[in-house]
């Protein structure tokens, strides 16, 4: 007997994570999703971030690893706020896994919510956490074919940090043809080049989080902080 | 790899609709997988039969149809295939498009017993 069955697949995941982005919607929360392979720099990103926006919005951090602790340890040092997921072997987060990490949380007292996904450029743009949206970083190091390469992530992110721009003349990668493939792939993709060692392009990188934050709060005139 | 988390959530799905249906064993499952879905169907396979053993599933075969990448202009008002991943306009060069096939992945029929 054949049946008729449509059902996305991922239905389980996706009924989570928008339990979750509901419950950051109740705190008036901007959540980012945070992806990039492994050492393409998410964590140092984070720390310049934290530097940068701490005196002015309240931040809070998921790390998510197959193993370890140490970036979570490396978020804390900044004093703010900072979870560790392990994995133990998957290769991304999940709704579910970022719900479990809520007892460690008083979301009425963050703005900011960075979810730092397990480094891997393919498995996390699959499946949603709950976020406003997602943030990939790609490093130069890397090189020029990662957009052809891995299009579903550059499809799926709203921005693109091109990091260790400082490597450039070290490297063989064009980033005008990170940048072409990537429009090409994901037309609406917000773009800024940076390098987390010397600093270069971080400025613009956080005056636009800083609006986006500013600009999810006032969408709740009514709220605590509107 | 995540393909096995992938195949779990297919399996809960298959035998919350094998229970629906008072099926006692499956035969084949048919999915729709788009060009755009990070998956490679050789790997989902392979969790797939792994899960399966020794359960009221095992031995149902996956059938899984690629679905290519199809875009819409509401621009020109018409549908246009989506090639190398270029999400514009074949005929306007419009970026305002809208993705209407290729990125699902999804269940579409099972057969059962």
């Amino acid at each position: 007997m054949k049946v008729s069955v449509v059902r996305n697949i991922l239905e389980a995941n996706e009924r989570i994570a928008e339990q979750n982005k509901a419950l950051f919607q109740e705190h008036h929360l901007l959540v980012i999703n945070l992806m990039s392979s492994p050492g393409a720099g998410k964590t140092s990103l984070l720390e310049k971030t934290i530097d940068a926006l701490k005196k002015d919005i309240r931040i809070g951090v998921i790390e998510g690893d197959i193993q370890s602790t140490s970036d979570a340890e490396r978020i804390a040092r900044k004093g703010v706020p900072a979870v560790q997921i392990n994995t133990g072997g998957a290769c991304h987060l999940d709704g579910n896994m970022i719900r479990e990490t809520f007892p460690e949380f008083d979301f009425s007292r963050l703005d900011l919510l960075v979810v730092e996904n397990v480094g891997n450029l393919v498995c996390p743009a699959e499946f949603k956490v709950g976020e406003d949206f997602k943030v990939m970083l790609l490093s130069v190091a890397e090189g020029d074919d990662k957009p052809a390469k891995y299009p579903l992530m550059f499809h799926e992110s709203k921005v693109l940090l091109i990091n260790k721009t400082d490597l450039l003349p070290y490297v063989d990668c064009s980033v005008e043809k990170i940048i072409k493939d990537s429009l090409n792939i994901n037309p609406e993709l917000t773009i800024f080049q940076v390098s987390c060692k010397t600093g270069e392009g971080l400025g613009d990188w956080y005056r636009w989080l800083h609006e986006s934050v500013k600009d999810k709060s006032r969408t709740f005139k009514d709220g605590p902080h509107g | 790899m995540h393909e096995m988390s992938i195949a779990q959530s297919l399996i809960t799905i298959l035998q919350e609709e094998m229970a629906k249906h008072g099926a006692t064993a499956l035969r084949s499952v048919r999915l729709s997988i788009g060009e755009m879905s990070a998956i490679v169907p050789e790997s989902l396979s392979f969790c797939f039969e792994i899960i399966i053993e020794g359960t009221p599933l095992e031995g149902a075969k996956l059938l899984m149809d690629r679905v290519p990448l199809r875009g819409y202009c509401p621009g020109c008002d018409r549908p246009f295939d989506i090639k190398d991943f270029v999400f514009v306009c074949p005929t306007c060069g419009s970026t305002k498009i809208e993705t209407i096939e290729g990125q699902e992945l999804s269940i579409v029929e099972m057969e059962v017993e």
